[in-house]
């Protein structure tokens, strides 16, 4: 399927390895991006913080953009906060026709217009409804057996459930968990799964922020997850890049490597880790692979033998 | 008149006076299915063991007494179907669960101390009007517009079901947390109130005021009202930085400032700039000053390793990601176009409520219709899935008629 591809600002900034180890994966997929490169940043919730027109207005430019790909099914990103941030603004523009109009007014020097409707998705929403768990299970070549896995959403992904549309019918808050099993790994349940990651305030109320990632990894640590995984750049940014700090907060040992999605994916479906940019996180994944063999978790896990 | 129906209450038992831990006692009561989990208490605390500590009063969703967490999720007991409750049964078997909310101490099983922590923290925000002076000799005189505004948080219960889930306060008691702030937003949006820069000032220099706030939506999920407390929270944020200028000592405002100001210029985040920008101001010089370099040091183990992994190379952390040189035109001029407006634009769907054409029906809307006689009725004032014409900004100003005090 053709998706217009919004990778968002981090993945190609801090977590380049995020937009790297997609790319990777979706031909794996049958899926063909083709990339917003011309789109801006959604705001992130700051933007509209700011000005709620003008984030409105910026990410109508993206949709708009999104509509003109020809021949694309929908708009496809692979961050939580850009799902979060463009729901809310495509909700106040979907809801009103005058307000559209206006925001659409400012878009027209530019030639652009977005039209209502749009059908964005996360990367993980579009694994589980466009392609089905079970066509992902049929395309695992290497199956994340005994692997331990803490699914980690992201706030903006999960809440407020009315605006994402999650309900019985469409249990979106579910997801991360059956896609870890659909790769045959296993889901660790734990406190934080659902949590902030505390990033929003690292510059706020940087102790606070810091004790937020700590306490959930700590958790994960507990419960013994051998790894999490995200869906969210910015929550990788507190759990991974901030950990060396989390772990000065908290005053614990955590040591517990975070995956992003299209990571574990990609894994499972048989990329070879050196390819999907394990190399750039803070903490190895040397509990998830053995680098110098790319066995998965189980055999070979926690011998890492150097080459990292 | 519906068949009495068969449910089990699992609930949380805790006497903190009798030293003994808390624990769980299972009861399965009668009812229709339509009637609400609180008579389900009610009926078990009658039939069955008289001690079940719970609050309740109205039984209508306006008093907020009775604010629980079922299944694991904060509401009130009395505006809950038990046929609903069972559905979102977490346990498998259809048990429902009730334990006290979070977040507050419990004095006796489903009973929570409101008193040390939500009335605390909403004292704490001077939560009265401070009239202007002078006062007039008869009503104060205000345009519909900006008492319309506030509506949305002056339709909160006091229930505490946001208190009980925010994940903020969890992490830091001391924070003054969504019912306080989105109380306090009730008087700095009204037009009477004298002191609305000072209570700005106020909360955003709290380390644990407006700015402590995770963007986590727990609170909008929580609350049986509408009131979206986070909502609330941006207002505040937005009247402190943009409109009064209050440039606090928690880089709040400045960390905005930095992250708008770097779309504009780069049409990408730029997060090398962006953090250093945040403690020391928002230009290019920003880094230089003592407070970027103070924190720049404090994070030295992170950026070293960030540096040794190439997740950051020195070439994209100087010189960032941007977007095409007329696709950052266009981006300047949205920029321009809507900064330049004299007074922001802002739609509240709480207040305008969604088009009617709407092929599908609007969240909130449904969410209304699919709870409906649960207490919030959609043509009450000011709440969410009222259609636009029936809403206070779309009646036809009449300036004779304006609300007053």
């Amino acid at each position: 399927m053709k998706v217009a591809y919004w990778p968002g600002c981090v993945s190609r900034g801090f977590t380049p390895e995020l937009h790297g180890s997609m790319a990777k994966v979706a031909p794996l997929l049958d899926i063909e991006l083709v990339e917003l490169d011309r789109a801006c940043c959604t705001g992130a919730g700051v933007i509209a913080e700011h000005n709620q027109e003008l984030a409105d207005t910026l990410n109508a430019r993206t949709f708009a953009l999104a509509q003109s790909v020809e021949g694309a099914e929908l708009m496809m990103n692979i961050c939580s906060t850009c799902q979060g941030a463009q729901t809310e603004c495509q909700e106040r523009l979907d809801a009103n026709a005058e307000y559209r109009a206006h925001v659409n007014s400012t878009l027209s020097a530019e030639g652009l217009s977005y039209e209502k409707g749009l059908t964005n998705k996360n990367f993980l929403w579009l694994l589980v409804e466009e392609i089905g768990l079970d066509e992902l299970r049929s395309r695992v070549r290497r199956p994340l057996t005994n692997l331990r896995v803490g699914p980690f959403y992201g706030c903006y992904i999960v809440r407020p459930y009315d605006r994402l549309g999650i309900s019985s019918d469409l249990p979106r808050d579910t997801y991360l968990a059956q896609v870890i099993e659909a790769l045959g790994g296993t889901v660790i349940e734990y406190a934080g799964s659902h949590k902030c990651c505390g990033f929003p305030i690292i510059t706020m109320n940087k102790e606070a922020s810091l004790k937020q990632a700590g306490r959930h990894l700590g958790d994960a640590v507990d419960a013994e997850a051998d790894c999490l995984v995200t869906p969210c750049p910015l929550c990788h940014l507190n759990l991974d890049l901030q950990q060396p700090l989390a772990e000065r907060v908290t005053g614990r040992n955590l040591n517990m490597p975070v995956l992003h999605l299209p990571q574990l994916v990609g894994l499972a479906l048989g990329l070879e880790p050196k390819d999907l940019g394990f190399a750039r996180h803070v903490v190895k994944p040397s509990t998830v692979i053995d680098w110098s063999t790319s066995v998965v978790a189980g055999v070979g896990a926690g011998s890492s033998s150097g080459g990292w | 008149m519906p068949a009495m129906q068969e449910f089990t209450l699992r609930v949380r038992r805790y006497d903190p006076e009798s030293g003994e831990a808390p624990y769980w006692a299972e009861h399965t009561i009668e009812l229709e299915p339509h009637r609400s989990v609180l008579e389900g208490l009610l009926q078990a605390k009658a039939r069955f063991d008289g001690s079940i500590g719970v609050r309740c009063s109205c039984r209508a969703a306006i008093c907020g007494s009775c604010g629980v967490r079922i299944n694991g999720k904060p509401g009130l007991a009395c505006h809950t179907h038990l046929d609903k409750a069972q559905a979102s049964s977490q346990t498998g078997d259809g048990v429902i669960t009730v334990e006290p909310m979070g977040n507050m101490p419990v004095i006796k099983d489903l009973i929570v101390d409101m008193d040390a922590v939500h009335w605390k923290k909403v004292q704490r925000v001077t939560p009265w009007l401070i009239a202007k002076e002078p006062v007039p000799e008869r009503e104060y005189v205000v345009d519909r517009e900006s008492m319309v505004d506030v509506t949305q948080s002056m339709a909160c219960i006091q229930c505490g079901a946001c208190v009980s889930d925010c994940l903020s306060m969890e992490i830091d008691p001391l924070f003054i947390g969504p019912a306080a702030l989105a109380k306090a937003y009730r008087f700095v949006g009204d037009p009477r109130d004298d002191q609305q820069f000072e209570r700005l000032q106020d909360l955003a220099e709290d380390p644990h005021g407006i700015y402590d706030c995770t963007h986590c939506f727990k609170c909008i999920d929580a609350c049986p009202k509408g009131v979206a407390p986070m909502n609330q929270i941006m207002r505040l944020r937005r009247r402190a930085g943009d409109d009064y200028k209050i440039n606090d000592r928690n880089n709040g405002n400045r960390h905005e400032r930095a992250f708008v100001t770097l779309i504009r210029d780069y049409g990408l985040l730029h997060e090398a700039e962006l953090l250093p920008r945040s403690y020391g101001g928002d230009s290019w010089f920003g880094k230089f000053h003592p407070a970027a370099g103070q924190e720049m040091l404090d994070s030295l183990p992170v950026v070293t390793k960030m540096l040794l992994r190439r997740k950051a190379t020195p070439k994209k952390a100087i010189f960032g990601h941007k977007i095409p040189k007329d696709d950052l035109n266009a981006v300047k001029r949205i920029y321009e176009t809507v900064e330049d407006r004299d007074d922001r634009y802002e739609l509240n769907l709480y207040i305008s409520g969604y088009d009617e054409d709407s092929e599908e029906p609007a969240p909130e809307q449904s969410a209304t219709a699919e709870s409906g006689g649960e207490g919030m009725t959609a043509a009450e004032n000011g709440q969410p899935g009222m259609e636009p014409e029936d809403s206070p900004t779309r009646e036809e100003s009449d300036p004779e008629g304006e609300p007053t005090s």
